[in-house]
């Protein structure tokens, strides 16, 4: 059977319209909200502050902690419990270490960035959204960053590469989902997720593909930071 | 040759390429690769000759030697007083450097400052790994008895004092009000009567959302010359 056209009628490397907003959340160091197609995240940053507890301190280097949550009304129906779960706790690691490598907290030792991501709206994409949004928070924050981390999955169904998958695409029984992370600029890497079964040479291809999704993933999140100290004429 | 790829005075983000060329220099917020110079922080370009550096828009306060500071006591130590100050890093006012009258071995630091008491202070000293010195001698620089407090943007603290302290006293004197700025972005005041102390509250409020933009000081005097009776506390 072949994947003639998408759920949504999009082109298969086309991504879901995106928006972005910056300072959503006033009483934050900083904020970000990141809607792509119906999945939407917000992100708040609070920090550098004191670490707590206490053990988990470096005296190296500041420590970033994430938090991701979906709240229980936002999928397809089926209430989400509240609060963390397994694969939270996955998500919110991953989110570590695909954000961490953007950020030089260095200078803040004995402290924590503590990101807290909670999406209202979901419909696949969720980690990726969390990560854009968190990146337009952390900057927003005035943490020190080399780049912003942009993020979006690639995969297939049946026999065809697609871009940015849905819920019914990335729940298709011959689907494969595959959510990356990298520095818009250097293209390096930070996440790399596989859910089912893809040759190397189409994982490459797929890799491709967000490769050149990363600028308009970027320029979203660019316009969103400067909206928000953009001069309002009264 | 170099070119430059923002306009100055221009918000830029982590990631954009501000200028190209070895002849510019990376300063402040900025970072090279390669041949271009990149932005490694949210913030306003700022080009001053081949240096480029960013000012912060945004941001938690970070203690720095020679800031003036406002915070609580919040604990007290066998020599000292621990303080906070508005960041990750707590500071430490010694006794030596608080005061200048004799305070004997083992006596009770809560006669002099107990928690909670607010203090303008100056901070000495900040060790590679953060620890903060504190000291009291200096002039302006003493224990805060009423008033009320506000918390700021401290990257927003510089448009508050305005130029050599203009803002703040063009605040002082249509409010009436005592105000002192606490680079830590805590600012204390007291004034004699509300509505006024009011109107400075929400001058400051307003300075600090409209610090970015052009022209701040002509539409702050004209906020206050509109307010100049203070601002009515609603019932």
């Amino acid at each position: 059977m072949a994947y003639e056209k998408r759920f949504d009628g999009r082109g298969f490397e086309e991504i879901r319209p995106m928006s972005a907003k910056a300072g959503v959340i006033k009483r934050a160091t900083g904020s970000g909200w990141f809607k792509i197609g119906n999945t939407e995240a917000y992100a708040a940053v609070y920090g550098p502050r004191e670490m707590f507890p206490r053990f988990k301190q470096s005296a190296e280097a500041g420590v970033l902690r994430c938090h991701y949550t979906m709240m229980p009304f936002s999928s397809a129906g089926d209430r989400v419990r509240p609060g963390t779960s397994r694969r939270g706790k996955e998500i919110s690691a991953v989110m570590e270490r695909a954000l961490r490598p953007a950020i030089d907290i260095s200078d803040f030792n004995n402290s924590v960035v503590d990101v807290f991501v909670e999406l209202p709206q979901t419909d696949a994409g969720t980690r990726c959204a969390a990560i854009c949004a968190a990146s337009i928070a952390l900057a927003d924050a005035g943490i020190p960053m080399k780049d912003l981390v942009c993020a979006i999955s690639a995969g297939k169904v049946e026999d065809k590469l697609l871009l940015d998958l849905e819920y019914n695409e990335d729940s298709h029984e011959n689907g494969v989902d595959i959510p990356m992370a990298m520095l818009h600029n250097s293209k390096e890497l930070t996440l790399l997720q596989m859910d089912g079964e893809i040759s190397s040479e189409e994982l490459g291809k797929a890799m491709e593909l967000i490769k050149g999704a990363m600028d308009q993933i970027y320029d979203v999140m660019k316009s969103a930071l400067k909206a928000k100290f953009e001069v309002k004429q009264e | 040759m170099g070119e430059i790829k923002v306009k100055n005075r221009e918000v830029v983000v982590p990631g954009e390429t501000l200028a190209t060329g070895m002849d510019f220099l990376p300063s402040f917020g900025t970072y090279r690769d390669g041949e271009g110079i990149i932005a490694s922080r949210l913030g306003l370009v700022n080009v001053e000759g081949k240096v480029i550096k960013l000012v912060p828009l945004s941001g938690a306060y970070h203690p720095k030697a020679g800031d003036t500071i406002i915070g609580p006591v919040t604990d007290i130590l066998m020599t000292g007083w621990r303080v906070d100050t508005n960041s990750a890093y707590s500071a430490v006012l010694n006794l030596k450097d608080a005061s200048s009258e004799f305070i004997a071995r083992g006596a009770d630091l809560r006669k002099y400052f107990t928690i909670g008491e607010y203090m303008m202070v100056k901070i000495t000293q900040v060790t590679s790994q953060n620890l903060v010195d504190l000291t009291m001698k200096g002039p302006g620089l003493r224990k805060l008895t009423g008033g009320r407090i506000l918390n700021v943007n401290a990257n927003k603290v510089p448009r508050i004092i305005g130029k050599q302290g203009s803002m703040v006293s063009m605040i002082k004197q249509y409010t009436n009000c005592r105000v002192l700025v606490g680079q830590n972005g805590v600012v204390w005041i007291s004034g004699e009567e509300p509505e006024k102390e009011l109107l400075a509250v929400e001058t400051i409020k307003k300075i600090e959302r409209e610090a970015h933009i052009p022209g701040l000081t002509d539409a702050i005097k004209a906020y206050l010359e509109a307010n100049k009776d203070g601002i009515k506390l609603s019932a």
